[in-house]
């Protein structure tokens, strides 16, 4: 809870700091601003409630057995491979993908597999893609993101595998 | 978004079939909630996009992270990133707005692979407490040169998929 509050106070001061600065820029800025930050708010909170009333749906349906049984333990690249497509297929916020790779790494997972799972999560989570990356930026953008950070887990477990770590 | 609107209409058929209509309602009111709690930032998000859309210079922006700007522009995406404070109801409206002032695709996959991959506020909130200060540190060195490498592969396939748009 207290990390929450943070994280707002830290949100909205960040907010007021611009404001600030838009107003001494002149009234007209802010008020430009304000109406030009409202209308993208409405537009989008359409998509945010399917997104967040709808995700719900969507990781009730994917059992998290599955994903924590793709994560075997040293299973070289294809283990990779695995937890690249596990961590993409995740649902849910943070504490559901960090506890499927605490959980990993529990059972046995190996390090680089887990390593590539938390980054794959990070940029596929096809949740975070559907539910926030889409709705505010142009789609073109995302496809494109999401394409050229591919090789990414698999170069991070890469690394985790040369340098022994963690 | 009718994609999506069809996936979740499926999913609820199958949480109905399977838990039956109290199913359907825990998860409604849980998300609900949720929702309820997300929106006040979503409109913070939105109004901080739109205030740097506003006050940033639009010729500055185009020069230190536009397509010419080099790796100095991948590096401010990602430090830029690394520091931005709240959660996804931040980091892409920021980027949305930067990709309208004249930020490049390179720059801009910097910024939101460095936000979700270094990005403080996850790390410190979740993963520290749950795969432990060992597994969190190593994890994040190893992904430090990720979000400069994958803006610098976002901008050699840019150019060459988008030629017209090539500076």
């Amino acid at each position: 809870m207290t990390a929450a509050l943070l994280i707002d106070i830290i949100l909205w001061g960040s907010v007021a700091v611009v404001g600030f600065i838009a107003l001494r820029r002149g009234r007209t800025v802010l008020t430009a601003s304000v109406r030009e930050g409202g209308k993208d708010f409405i537009n989008i909170v359409p998509r945010v409630a399917l997104g967040v009333i709808g995700s719900g749906y969507i990781a009730a349906v994917i059992p998290q057995e599955i994903i924590t049984g793709w994560l075997g333990p040293d299973s070289g690249w294809l283990g990779v491979l695995s937890a690249v497509i596990a961590g993409a297929a995740t649902p849910g916020g943070p504490v559901i993908g960090f506890s499927i790779g605490a959980v990993a790494i529990k059972a046995g997972g190996g390090a680089p597999q887990v390593i590539a799972y938390v980054v794959a999560w990070a940029l596929f989570a096809f949740q975070r893609l559907i539910l926030w990356e889409i709705p505010f930026m142009p789609a073109r953008f995302v496809w494109f993101r999401a394409g050229v950070s591919l090789p990414f887990p698999f170069l991070a477990a890469a690394i985790a595998m040369a340098i022994g770590r963690p | 978004m009718i994609v999506i609107a069809v996936l979740v209409a499926a999913s609820v058929v199958l949480v109905w079939r399977r838990d039956g209509v109290d199913g359907v309602l825990q998860i409604l009111t849980s998300d609900l909630t949720l929702f309820g709690g997300i929106l006040p930032r979503v409109l913070a998000g939105c109004l901080l996009g739109a205030f740097i859309a506003e006050i940033l210079p639009h010729e500055k922006v185009a020069r230190s992270l536009g397509p010419a700007s080099g790796i100095k522009g991948l590096l401010i995406g990602t430090a830029f990133g690394a520091i931005l404070p709240g959660g996804p109801f931040t980091a892409y409206p920021v980027a949305s707005a930067l990709l309208t002032v004249g930020a490049d695709f390179g720059a801009t996959i910097a910024l939101v692979v460095s936000w979700t991959l270094i990005g403080y506020g996850r790390a410190v909130a979740w993963e520290l407490p749950i795969m432990g200060t060992d597994f969190t540190l190593w994890r994040i060195l190893i992904s430090l040169p990720l979000p400069v490498l994958a803006g610098a592969l976002g901008r050699f396939v840019y150019v060459r998929m988008y030629p017209k748009d090539a500076p």
